[in-house]
């Protein structure tokens, strides 16, 4: 397979994931500052978005202040942000028609037919109703194209390839959210944080739909260290890092099975995945959950470059 | 001006035989049905992504060809002549290319000048001598071909480079037996789905000997922002082959590899859809991003097929067009079965004198113009663009060549006042493969959808239909 093709694949895969991400933090927002400021504190929402959104540092670069204008602005529909919504549409549907002979018919007019759509929505949306039905759209958008591609793609490197795409960001996604918002999940804030925390934590599960996930694991109110749990280490739920990594290992070990030959990229995986596996939540907090996060996401770069040096250049 | 030859009613309003069914069915089919059905093909087209770009209009980088619901129908007589003609017509012209960068037989002779030849920015001294693989150096043609009357096809112009369009007669062919089933069941039409196949053997059997068993075929394409970058796609997919830009190939040791995820992988025969000009920037265009740096070494060392051959422009020029009736008849020794729209050189003194003296019922155009520029269409024009061109006429003789305006033939149509009449080419597809000519029936027929216009092309609003060759 060319290496064009399999990066292709690769991004094109992130980028429908990263729109779906961007909608489901989009919606948590809107549901936070939709509360009254008793239940959820006087915090910035929409900054906190932007930094969950990891564009902090562009964002602040056009727009003076965050709020709920300028935030869905740039995170939906700015030209000037190369990963709101509409431009992971546009990145998506290039890299698509650059390698459509890869694709299957499904996988192409899902994304497609999302490009369309996406013309229709305009840049500006006339009412909350409205925005909402759009964030609904593009979450949908999302899995009907990774429905697609699940359902219909021959399993061969391209599906492999594209798998590891999905897998990269939202390891990359899951990683950022809880950076940002690690100093609400620490086990101190079970004493100051009270009832005001409660609804920053519910709006945590949300923007990795997880809420639900979460009461039937474990059967209990919310809890900081049971949702750090959640995301960091539990297999079970499809978003959290120890589940990506279960699949990253996986989908290399099928490419590497097929060229017959192991390389960094696969090794670089094994070792991340085996210090999840290998840790206990309690250590974490002891250790430090930031310092635990921050060097998560330098490895989830370091198997960034790798794959790319190994298959994609 | 004549009356166009209407290909369903002839010249005395009766259906012609192969539009019998056609024309029965048109009476009993509701307006609009035809309608709905136009704007659901339009909406198959979108959402397949079936698009061209237009340079430069930045509002509408991707935009649909129309489609016309009313197929295009052709006898199996006259396809019968049709094919024949095609396959005669493509021979000369490899015959030709090989006898133009080797021995040169037909410039001693006399026949072509050679000023033509040599002066001419399209003919490769790069290829001077070069032998390429098999001989053959046109191996996917397209042939342009108008019709004026019931038993007379010209050829207006041939496409030895390049030529696209092939997709759109394998999806036309597609909507319309989706849109349509009903029709298809009361004819008998000649499938084309075979044409990826027939190519691909083409492809393969024209590989350098030196290469594997199984050729590696890949599709050079010049990337997504070529106007014909879905025909590329297309084609890759329904081939089975890489679809690969310049920067997916390198050459090594007179060798062209494309990068892949398991390392360099030799490339045996390049289906190439980038011009000459963007091939290699160490031969040609030194500012080409397309190509891929020492392309031609590999091919002049026999390594790698490129389909076509590089300077195949050389046969289809508007300078040598005129002379392809005595080229056939110089190597093959047979009287041309299709026939040239008669032309008239203004290089030659009494070819002059004549378009001066006939220049308003005359086109004449620019040896070296295209797409309609620098052209005069005689009948619609004034006085003083008359006198212009008389004068440029002058001044130039060597720079024109004039032709009769052709009452091009017309087919029924879907337009905005429901069906009429619309004039029609056809653009059908010849491979030149190392075992034999292979022709799938039908082609491209293109309509221009504005009444009385000529003009087809799509850049300029013109339409396509499916073309379809009843079977007996």
């Amino acid at each position: 397979m060319l290496s064009r093709t399999a990066d292709n694949l690769y991004w094109l895969a992130r980028y429908v994931e990263r729109a779906e991400y961007l909608a489901r933090i989009l919606e948590a927002t809107q549901r936070l500052t939709a509360m009254p400021l008793a239940y959820v504190g006087e915090t910035n929402e929409w900054e906190s978005a932007v930094a969950t959104a990891g564009c902090a540092a562009a964002f602040f670069a056009v727009h003076s202040e965050a709020n709920e204008e300028t935030v869905t602005d740039f995170l939906a529909f700015s030209t000037e942000n190369p990963s709101s919504i509409r431009n992971c549409f546009e990145v998506a549907r290039a890299n698509a028609r650059a390698v459509r002979t890869a694709l299957t018919v499904e996988m192409w007019e899902a994304i497609n037919t999302a490009w369309l759509e996406l013309k229709r929505f305009g840049n500006q949306p006339a009412s909350r109703e409205e925005f909402a039905r759009f964030l609904r759209w593009v979450q949908e958008s999302s899995l009907r194209f990774d429905g697609s591609a699940y359902r219909t793609m021959l399993r061969n490197d391209a599906y492999w390839f594209s798998r590891v795409g999905v897998y990269m960001e939202r390891a990359d996604n899951t990683a950022r959210i809880l950076d940002v918002k690690y100093h609400l999940l620490l086990p101190a804030h079970e004493h100051v944080g009270g009832p005001l925390d409660y609804y920053q934590w519910a709006g945590i599960l949300r923007s990795v739909s997880a809420l639900t996930a979460y009461h039937w694991v474990y059967r209990e109110s919310l809890k900081p260290w049971l949702i750090a749990d959640l995301l960091i280490l539990n297999e079970q739920m499809p978003r959290s890092l120890a589940s990506c990594y279960e699949n990253l290992v996986q989908n290399l070990d099928r490419i590497a099975g097929n060229y017959g030959r192991q390389g960094p990229a696969q090794r670089q995986a094994r070792s991340v995945r085996a210090r999840l596996q290998n840790s206990r939540m309690d250590e974490i907090f002891q250790t430090g959950l930031h310092e635990f996060i921050s060097a998560f996401v330098e490895d989830n770069n370091r198997l960034g470059s790798a794959l790319t040096q190994q298959y994609l250049a | 001006m004549r009356l166009a030859f209407d290909e369903m009613k002839g010249t005395d309003g009766l259906a012609r035989p192969a539009y019998a069914e056609l024309a029965k069915w048109l009476g009993e089919v509701r307006p609009d049905v035809l309608d709905y059905r136009r704007k659901e093909a339009e909406l198959l087209f979108r959402r397949i992504g079936i698009t061209f770009a237009v340079y430069g209009e930045a509002d509408a980088q991707e935009r649909l060809i129309p489609f016309d619901v009313i197929p295009r129908i052709l006898s199996s007589s006259e396809w019968d002549t049709l094919s024949r003609g095609l396959e005669q017509r493509v021979k000369a012209i490899n015959a030709y290319l090989r006898d133009i960068y080797g021995r040169r037989e037909i410039l001693k002779a006399g026949i072509v000048p050679e000023d033509l030849v040599f002066q001419n920015p399209v003919f490769r001294p790069e290829m001077n001598g070069q032998k390429v693989p098999h001989d053959i150096y046109v191996h996917i043609a397209g042939i342009d071909v108008v019709r004026v009357d019931a038993d007379t096809f010209y050829v207006l112009e041939d496409n030895a480079r390049t030529p696209s369009g092939v997709s759109y007669m394998l999806e036309n062919r597609e909507i319309m037996m989706r849109l349509f089933p009903e029709l298809f069941s009361r004819h008998r039409v000649a499938p084309v789905e075979n044409y990826p196949d027939e190519l691909l053997a083409t492809l393969k059997s024209l590989a350098p000997d030196s290469a594997p068993g199984d050729p590696n075929v890949v599709l050079l394409t010049p990337g997504v922002y070529n106007s014909a970058y879905y025909e590329h796609s297309f084609l890759a997919d329904k081939l089975g082959i890489d679809l690969v830009e310049g920067r997916d190939l390198f050459v090594k040791a007179g060798i062209v590899y494309m990068r892949t995820t398991q390392g360099a992988r030799r490339v045996d025969v390049i289906y190439r859809r980038v011009d000459d000009d963007f091939l290699d920037p160490l031969t040609f265009r030194p500012d080409s991003a397309l190509g891929v740096a020492g392309l031609m070494s590999a091919y002049q060392a026999g390594n790698v097929t490129l389909s076509n051959a590089v300077g195949t422009g050389i046969a289809d020029d508007k300078a040598i067009y005129s002379y392809m009736p005595d080229i056939l008849k110089f190597y093959l020794g047979e009287e041309p079965i299709l026939k040239n729209v008669p032309t008239w050189r203004c290089r030659e003194p009494e070819h002059l004198t004549y378009v001066l003296e006939h220049i308003e019922e005359l086109v004449v155009k620019e040896v070296h113009g295209s797409g309609g520029y620098g052209m005069l269409i005689g009948p619609m024009a004034d006085k003083a663009q008359i006198a212009a061109f008389r004068t440029k006429l002058k001044l130039d003789p060597k720079g024109f060549i004039a032709q009769p305006t052709l009452a091009l033939s017309t087919c029924p149509t879907c337009v905005e006042v429901g069906v009429a009449p619309r004039h029609v080419d056809l653009r059908p597809f010849v491979l030149s493969g190392r075992d034999r000519i292979r022709i799938v029936p039908g082609g491209l027929t293109r309509v221009a959808m504005k009444q009385g216009s000529l003009v087809v092309n799509s850049s300029q609003g013109g339409g396509t239909k499916d073309t379809w060759v009843l079977d007996t």
